[in-house]
């Protein structure tokens, strides 16, 4: 296990020598091959939580003949302890605009849609007029490239891929079966990539101050550093970018408070964490992956709360398509509290843990496949509090 | 209901009239007149050239597109697990109390109503609010009445 120590990175909210337009003209003096060649090895694998690579991703959407393809940004950010997204979008948003440009530039892109979640709507005040004089300026820089803002209007499940797009076409935001992919078929079914907030910030950055400095930072399986929203039992809540692969252990000793029982790692699709694992688990892609979302609980916490605010959150947001994830959701929730309640015996946990199991393997998309990454990581190592 | 009719044909000259516009057109009602009536489904339905089948199933998709009547004030309470420990009970409790309604429910003037949302993404500055497009973070309860009685003061005889 390659575990890092906790160090704070400063590449997403740097704002020195980083001319916008300055970037974007960078970029275009490059080749679109040789732009998508340095973030593959840069090794950077998109941040809002799936992890897929990033460059792979633009040399797939590259290769597709169409005269038509999309850029995306999606900021859907609505995983249950996320915040980072909107932080980066109010403090840095030209960093997300280039994103997509050189994006744009590489794939062969004409049109841009960031995807903004409609509780974040305050912040089109400054992000409309932004965009407006951002199109003027790319225009006179030579590239064809128009980008937008799309409202979302309230639904979690819209920030996965699929559902996104169905939204965006005028349609009830349910996940699409996969295969086809969005590179090859997204948007009005043509090629897009659709990327994370940060993601697109460190594409700008990589194309900013290369490969190295953002390569060398991190492990194997997970290059570079990663913006974390941390909050819970912490005098220390807020935003910060930390370098990936660091040990949970070190993390709770800088954001813990001393009597910390547990960390989700992830939000509500995420991994809990107790106490007795702080030391054998690193936070990345080989480890715990997540988008960002650090929740801090103290022992004076019940992770059967904890557990059933997480559960009411999927029952809510499961968009009803698919009968594994629409009735799975249901009957977890109801079964853990027939458990608390002594309406059903202790072992009712082990069919309700097979239950998420079938979830897992039979739900569509990744609400319902990863509903068994909370589920079972509490119930298992916090059983009594289920119970008793 | 000229009143709907004409709001439309502005929306559809703004957005146009293809399937993709129907999420601007349909958030662009709800500002407006607060939520979606049948009315103005079905004539959403008729300019977009989709049955209002559709239009109702995907409006109704959404938490932000209401299909009921809605106050001109939409106060949405962060419920996740963060703000709950923050406090966001207390918070509840006090704008029921100023407010005279339950959770879920609208003023009989139609000014407020109070209901509850998922994530709003201000987890380190809980417990939050959303009024409109307004976010109020770390909002005590006293801080939330004075929120509401700046809006409209009759609400201070409620205390």
């Amino acid at each position: 296990m390659n575990k890092k120590e906790l160090k704070r990175v400063d590449i997403i909210f740097d704002c020195a020598n980083c001319e916008p337009l300055e970037i974007v003209k960078k970029a275009l003096a490059m080749k679109p091959d040789e732009i998508i060649d340095q973030i593959i090895s840069s090794g950077l694998k998109g941040r809002g939580g799936a992890g897929f690579p990033t460059g792979l991703k633009w040399k797939l959407a590259k290769e597709e003949k169409s005269d038509t393809k999309y850029v995306i940004c999606n900021a859907d950010e609505g995983e249950p302890g996320t915040f980072k997204d909107r932080e980066i979008l109010d403090v840095v948003p030209s960093k997300v605009l280039v994103g997509m440009c050189i994006c744009a530039y590489a794939i062969g892109a004409k049109e841009g849609f960031v995807y903004l979640r409609n509780e974040y709507n305050f912040l089109l005040k400054d992000l409309i007029p932004l965009i407006e004089k951002f199109n003027k300026n790319i225009q006179k820089l030579g590239l064809d490239f128009h980008i937008k803002v799309f409202s979302g209007s309230g639904a979690y499940i819209c920030g996965e891929e699929s559902a996104l797009f169905e939204s965006m076409e005028g349609k009830r935001g349910e996940p699409r079966n996969k295969p086809p992919y969005p590179t090859k078929v997204g948007y009005n079914g043509k090629p897009t990539v659709i990327n994370n907030v940060e993601t697109l910030v460190y594409c700008t950055m990589i194309v900013r101050i290369g490969v190295e400095p953002f390569k060398k930072l991190g492990t194997n399986d997970s290059r570079g550093s990663k913006v974390f929203s941390v909050s819970g039992d912490t005098s220390k809540a807020g935003i910060y970018e930390l370098e990936l692969g660091v040990g949970v252990d070190e993390f709770v000793n800088e954001f813990g408070n001393g009597d910390t029982k547990a960390v989700q790692v992830g939000g509500a699709s995420g991994h809990c964490v107790p106490r007795k694992d702080f030391k054998n688990k690193i936070i990345g892609f080989e480890g715990i992956p997540t988008g960002g979302s650090m929740m801090i609980f103290n022992s004076s916490r019940s992770m059967y709360n904890v557990l059933k605010d997480y559960l009411e959150f999927f029952e809510e947001e499961s968009c009803g398509q698919c009968t594994p994830c629409r009735v799975g959701t249901q009957q977890l929730l109801k079964g853990i509290e027939a458990v608390k309640h002594g309406e059903k015996p202790s072992s009712y946990l082990n069919q309700l843990l097979k239950l998420t199991e079938t979830m897992r393997v039979a739900s569509k998309c990744g609400l319902g496949q990863s509903v068994h990454n909370s589920f079972s990581s509490i119930v298992k190592n916090f059983r009594e509090e289920m119970i008793y | 209901m000229v009143q709907t009719e004409n709001l439309i044909q502005e929306l559809i000259k703004k957005h146009g009239n293809k399937r993709t516009s129907l999420l601007p057109i349909l958030q662009d009602v709800v500002e407006r007149e607060r939520y979606l009536s049948e009315y103005a489904m079905v004539e959403v339905a008729k300019a977009l050239d989709v049955s209002s089948a559709e239009v109702y199933g995907t409006a109704s998709f959404y938490t932000f597109l209401y299909t009921k009547p809605m106050g001109k004030n939409i106060i949405r309470v962060c419920k996740t697990i963060s703000c709950k420990m923050a406090g966001k009970e207390e918070l509840v409790k006090a704008l029921e109390k100023v407010l005279k309604i339950k959770m879920g429910e609208t003023t009989r003037d139609m000014q407020f109503s109070l209901t509850e949302s998922n994530c709003l993404g201000w987890c380190h500055k809980g417990p939050v609010m959303l009024i409109n497009d307004t976010v109020y973070t770390e909002i005590t309860p006293e801080k939330a009445v004075e929120v509401i009685c700046a809006i409209d003061p009759k609400h201070l005889t409620n205390l």
